[in-house]
């Protein structure tokens, strides 16, 4: 057993995140927020340069051959920030051509979203509730997709969108150019990811051939374990954040972090995340390597990962008091930040029931 | 990452299989009634002797005082495979293996570590922790019973301990006493270990509300100790206990009376319980939690073998372990209603036993409190307690 990222992982995380301490950092996403920004595209191309993109894409279609693990480490430096960029889109869109794929998909394609020259979307829902691939309305018939897709993260910037349907009454996932697209924005919580209503009316919609309803429920416990590793990310930045103004803080003669009604708080956050970062480890180790215990690893992962992220961002807010109410101070953006993480992918009634029938779905006793 | 065994992994967990299959033999089903304790401590004493005798005790301890010189990842890995059984052991083996021996290698003489080691390894030697009392739990440092020095060198102890767990069946004590009350609490303490059978030793079972009672009062009065049997020297009594201390947390596992997630859900199956979403939300909390407590230690593991030290974020496991077990045994309580409070349901058995003995486990080895404590100031850097009795002579202090 060696349960630890590798030397080369570390390494990975940090670089990945000397260079987002500076380019992410609150007081640029507060610049971009006050603009309106939906990303900032300076650093879509630095990222992009360093291999950040491409982490699992094959070397010979333009990516670095690294595996999911990797991803795992990127997305969970991304989350610190949290980085104004498409990244998760783009990542899960470039794993369901790389997964599901023909061969001249992946050709014309992956290169393409391993350099940050295409952004993409991965669209799957369809109005409220849990998602579930049958219960769909958008239908491709005869390569052509009619329907409507909302919220949809970063579709305002994609070129292409991986987009969940049916066709004869069987989910699959289709690439379509959002070009042929009607992509109009959405009210959102989140200042820095815009969320769009993405409707089809026609457009030309290529099915990926390995794309099954079994896949598209795959996908959502991928994006499950990459965004548990940016929560916990987030999570930890909040920790560190809060701890770093009680120590300089002080009420009644001395720094607030002097308080058990602080340090308490902020050691239930640390526990949290610790719990939470070890569930994500498992899951990244069980999506690698495709193990049995995919499913249950990533329900478990998303919920921890929910949990700490949930209630470092506000405390984070709590331990700053009224100032942390306001534009200047730093926590804003992971209180917005973790909410949408929480509810995207269906919130945490969702993946409780997800996860409590598949541990009695398992054949064998499960009491030791 | 990867959860495969090595080579050599794998090797010592096959010799460990095959060792356990024929020695563990007999305990391979749980027994048809529960040992009585004194059994139960004749059996964990026949046990350790025989693990000691297959190399597998103290399988981190050097070869030459009789341990296997192994690494970690080995000691995990026969721990793993020895869950398997249902084993005889108890506190009076594991606070001789895990507290009083590394703490009188480190801080004793050799003649010391020569007397109490290979002793303890072959379950010759069973022991007890004298260090709590009424009024130093949390504040340990706080402790009263004295020991005074005589003419021919020898130490006169006076004193109660409490909380001192099968203190009734040990052969020998750890000791924390205070040798100097003229100067801070933290520095007129001194460590000694005592034989159980010297006169002059009471011990009173405390009735638990369980209604066991498996830890006492022990009242010291006028015991004499032999100035050999003081570890370290005069007064560097509050070094030795946080070696110990230390040592009981690295050791620290589980618990007599468990109650998980996969269990509750067996119990519940086919049942509408597990179909309400309130329910489903609870389960799933308590497995995340169960599930990050093994993941967190599978990290540490890794941790420890590639030679790092135990880091003080370990204090997390107790914490976040007894409050699930707390938790989870009173909705599996809850869950059949009142039924869940009066009845034969097994489930209901093991649910009370899980709730009484996770009050224990919030409390015994650093309650929430002082572990939420540690976590803050060791990991996180917050500030320390104040303690407005820190510089001021013991001798001062108001009761």
């Amino acid at each position: 057993m060696d349960f630890d990222l590798s030397d080369e992982q570390k390494m990975l995380a940090e670089e990945t995140r000397r260079l987002l301490s500076d380019r992410a950092s609150a007081n640029r996403l507060r610049v971009l927020a006050d603009a309106g920004a939906a990303w900032d595209e300076g650093l879509w191309s630095d990222v992009a340069a360093m291999g950040l993109l491409g982490a699992a894409i094959p070397e010979e279609l333009g990516g670095v051959g690294l595996g999911e693990i990797d991803v795992c480490v990127i997305a969970g430096e991304m989350g610190r920030g949290p980085a104004p960029l498409p990244f998760l889109g783009t990542v899960l869109a470039a794993d369901a051509i790389r997964l599901a794929g023909s061969d001249a998909q992946k050709t014309e394609w992956l290169p393409k979203l391993a350099s940050g020259e295409t952004v993409a979307a991965y669209a799957w829902n369809e109005g409220r509730g849990a998602f579930h691939p049958r219960r769909m309305a958008a239908a491709v018939k005869a390569g052509r997709i009619n329907g409507r897709k909302a919220p949809v993260a970063d579709a305002g910037l994609a070129k292409i969108a991986i987009v969940a349907a049916l066709e004869n009454g069987e989910p699959g996932l289709f690439l379509v150019s959002l070009g042929d697209a009607s992509v109009s924005p959405m009210k959102g919580f989140d200042l820095l990811q815009k969320q769009s209503a993405v409707t089809f009316d026609g457009a030309a919609a290529e099915r990926l051939p390995g794309a099954s309803e079994a896949f598209i429920e795959a996908m959502q416990d991928r994006a499950a374990i990459y965004t548990a590793f940016a929560q916990i990310g987030g999570a930890e930045a909040c920790l560190y954040m809060a701890r770093d103004y009680a120590m300089g803080r002080k009420t009644f003669g001395r720094p607030i972090a002097g308080y058990q009604a602080i340090k308490h708080k902020l050691a239930e956050v640390l526990v949290e995340i610790e719990l939470a970062r070890s569930n994500a480890y498992f899951a990244a180790w069980a999506l690698a390597n495709d193990a049995p215990e995919l499913k249950t690893a990533a329900a478990t992962a998303r919920l921890s990962a929910t949990t700490a992220y949930d209630l470092a961002s506000r405390e984070n807010l709590q331990v700053h008091g009224g100032f942390g109410y306001t534009w200047e101070a730093d926590c804003n953006f992971h209180f917005r930040r973790a909410r949408l993480l929480s509810a995207f992918l269906g919130g945490p009634d969702v993946w409780s029931a997800r996860l409590i029938m598949a541990l009695q779905a398992a054949n064998a006793p499960l009491a030791a | 990452m990867h959860f495969e065994d090595t080579p050599e992994e794998a090797a010592f967990r096959a010799e460990a299989r095959d060792w356990l299959a024929k020695a563990a033999a007999a305990y391979a089903n749980p027994p048809t009634a529960p040992w009585e304790e004194a059994e139960l401590v004749r059996l964990g004493r026949a046990w350790q002797r025989t693990k000691a005798e297959g190399g597998f005790a103290g399988i981190l301890w050097p070869q030459e005082i009789g341990g296997r010189g192994g690494t970690p990842m080995q000691a995990s890995i026969f721990d793993e495979e020895e869950h398997a059984y249902n084993i005889p052991t108890g506190v009076f083996i594991t606070i001789g293996m895990n507290m009083a021996v590394p703490t009188i290698r480190r801080h004793g003489t050799p003649e010391q570590a020569e007397r109490y080691t290979r002793p303890t390894l072959l379950g010759e030697m069973t022991w007890c922790q004298l260090f709590s009392e009424p009024a130093a739990g949390s504040d340990l440092a706080n402790l009263r019973t004295k020991a005074a020095q005589r003419q021919d060198g020898s130490w006169l102890i006076n004193g109660q301990k409490v909380w001192s767990s099968w203190a009734h069946h040990a052969d020998y004590a750890i000791l924390l006493t205070r040798t100097d009350p003229s100067v801070a609490k933290h520095k007129g303490l001194t460590f000694f270990v005592l034989d159980m059978k010297t006169p002059g030793i009471t011990i009173r079972p405390i009735r638990q509300i369980s209604g066991k009672s498996d830890f006492n009062e022990v009242f010291l009065e006028n015991v004499v100790i032999p100035d050999a049997n003081r570890i370290g020297k005069v007064g560097e009594g509050w070094a030795c206990a946080m070696t110990t201390l230390m040592s009981e947390r690295a050791g620290s596992r589980g618990g007599e009376s468990d109650l998980d997630v996969a269990t509750v859900i067996e119990a519940l199956r086919g049942t509408d319980a597990l179909a309400d979403g309130a329910a489903q939300v609870k389960l799933a909390r308590w497995w995340t939690v169960e599930q990050g407590i093994q993941n967190f230690r599978h990290r540490l593991t890794t941790r420890m073998s590639k030679g790092e030290p135990l880091g003080a974020e370990a204090a997390l496991v107790k914490l976040a372990y007894a409050r699930k077990l707390q938790d989870i045994a009173a909705f599996a309580m809850d869950v059949e209603g009142y039924e869940g409070v009066a009845g034969d349901s097994p489930l209901r058995e093991q649910a009370e036993a899980a709730y009484q003995w996770g009050a224990v486990m919030r409390i015994a080895g650093g309650a929430d409190e002082i572990l939420k404590n540690q976590l803050s100031e060791r990991v996180l850097g917050m500030p320390g307690e104040i303690r407005a009795d820190k510089d001021i002579p013991f001798d001062q202090l108001e009761a």
